[in-house]
């Protein structure tokens, strides 16, 4: 039976990287469902770039304080030795590589691991709020993303054709679909959803997959 | 006797903020931070031709119903009245809601101007521009939009771009406690962009939900010392 992981596979799946002890910063979208599948006996600090380190899950109603929020609006919850700090402290912790992992969403992601994530079609104002910043500064990007384009079309791509976040900032790909680690020598399909072969990933994806010596399902 | 810095409304603490002022709005984007006592009051003063410095555009009253139940007022209003000719910012539009933003409108229309500039860039500008500061290198946006027409240089064998300061003519910012010379501390993640842009103006207006008496802060605790605060209001929660 073939089938695509649903998002919160794909965030279950990016979540087992985190190591125990990590600072994770989670982007606008599919990246925030991450705070949910931390893996069982390990300790992560989520980093959030309005100014909070720390923060527990996302809020019930009735838990819900319009100021305490991650970047995505969504009211968390405040965790044990959880801090609090301004925008320009919290972007030295960005920018200056203090941020072991961060997960973000994407537009297209480029064979050497250039990033487009923000610049929208038809939407020139959206800004790229924190993700330049993050795309360079945090010590590893993991993406997370649908393999396609609603229309079926590669998101995988040999060169972007959207305005570009940073370069060569992406270190693991997941998607719907696929594990896909970007090294110097190319992009290594490491895992594929499970009935799916090399092959037919390779089919939806621009660029060219160099399968993993040990190519395997995706491990959950 | 220090000069009193407290005004009894958001409307007299705004009174002078003229056509074509260059004001900085604190916050982040969404409820949390943004001193939207103060917006509504410099909508209702009606200043025009405003140079805006803020971290997103607003969404306006309609849409922000998505993030609070009942909604609230942002920076949209601004630009329903047409009083902003310029917005530097990280997220004019948030990507994540329908194209109908005031702000979004507008641009759209192509009556105001827009400055797109990386959170943390935005930050630093206006870290800068609080401090006296020339400018500063920065690696992000290398290659992107953002270092079209600046200065690039190479430090210890890395790119870098040059970002130059930010100031304006007022700011307005929320806190959570003000005492009665303007030490501020804030609440959770409403701090935000507060503390800098308070920082980085000729004059700071912050509303509070609290105002203490002189002695009423812990000094251990104050993020932004009272020298860079000129007029306090209390709205209460």
């Amino acid at each position: 039976m073939k089938s695509r992981l649903d998002e919160q596979t794909i965030a279950l799946r990016a979540a087992r990287e985190f190591a125990d002890g990590a600072v994770v910063n989670l982007g606008y979208g599919l990246p925030c469902l991450c705070a949910d599948f931390v893996p069982e006996g390990k300790t992560v600090f989520f980093q959030s770039e309005n100014g909070v380190l720390g923060y527990g899950g996302l809020a019930s109603d009735a838990e819900k304080d319009y100021e305490m929020i991650n970047a995505a609006d969504q009211p968390v919850t405040p965790a044990p030795g959880m801090c609090f700090f301004d925008s320009a402290a919290s972007f030295d912790m960005i920018r200056g590589g203090h941020i072991d992992v961060v997960v973000l969403g994407a537009y297209q992601v480029s064979e050497k691991g250039d990033l487009a994530n923000w610049g929208r079609p038809g939407r020139p104002a959206t800004g790229m709020g924190g993700g330049m910043d993050l795309a360079a500064g945090a010590a590893r990007v993991i993406v997370t993303m649908l393999h396609t384009t609603r229309e079926g079309g590669p998101r995988i791509v040999k060169d972007l054709t959207f305005p570009l976040t940073a370069r060569r900032c992406v270190s693991l790909i997941v998607t719907d679909l696929a594990v896909i680690e970007v090294t110097a020598t190319g992009l290594i399909l490491k895992e594929v959803a499970p009935g799916w072969t090399f092959r037919e990933i390779q089919n939806l994806t621009e660029a060219r997959l160099i399968p993993a010596a040990d190519l395997k399902d995706i491990e959950l | 006797m220090p000069v009193n810095k407290i005004f009894k409304s958001c409307e007299e603490a705004v009174a002078d903020i003229f056509d074509g002022a260059t004001i900085m709005v604190g916050g982040f984007g969404s409820y949390g931070g943004l001193p939207i006592n103060l917006i509504v009051a410099l909508a209702g003063r009606g200043a025009k031709e405003l140079t805006v410095i803020a971290n997103m555009g607003g969404v306006g009253f309609e849409l922000t119903k998505r993030i609070k139940p009942g909604g609230y007022q942002d920076m949209g209003i601004l630009f329903e009245r047409g009083q902003v000719k310029k917005l530097i910012a990280s997220v004019p539009a948030l990507g994540g809601m329908p194209p109908t933003s005031p702000f979004e409108k507008l641009f759209n229309e192509g009556k105001v101007e827009v400055e797109i500039v990386p959170q943390g860039t935005l930050a630093e500008r206006i870290r800068c521009g609080a401090g006296g500061i020339g400018g500063f290198y920065t690696p992000v946006g290398l290659g992107t939009v953002v270092e079209k027409g600046k200065e690039k240089k190479v430090i210890n064998g890395k790119e870098y771009i040059l970002e130059l300061p930010l100031t304006a003519d007022f700011a307005l910012v929320k806190a959570h406690k003000s005492d009665a010379l303007g030490n501020l501390v804030f609440r959770r993640t409403a701090r935000c962009f507060n503390p800098v842009m308070a920082m980085a103006a000729k004059i700071t207006i912050v509303e509070v939900d609290h105002l203490m008496p002189i002695d009423g802060l812990d000094p251990e605790v104050i993020v932004t010392p009272h020298v860079y605060i000129k007029r306090i209001v209390e709205v209460r929660q």
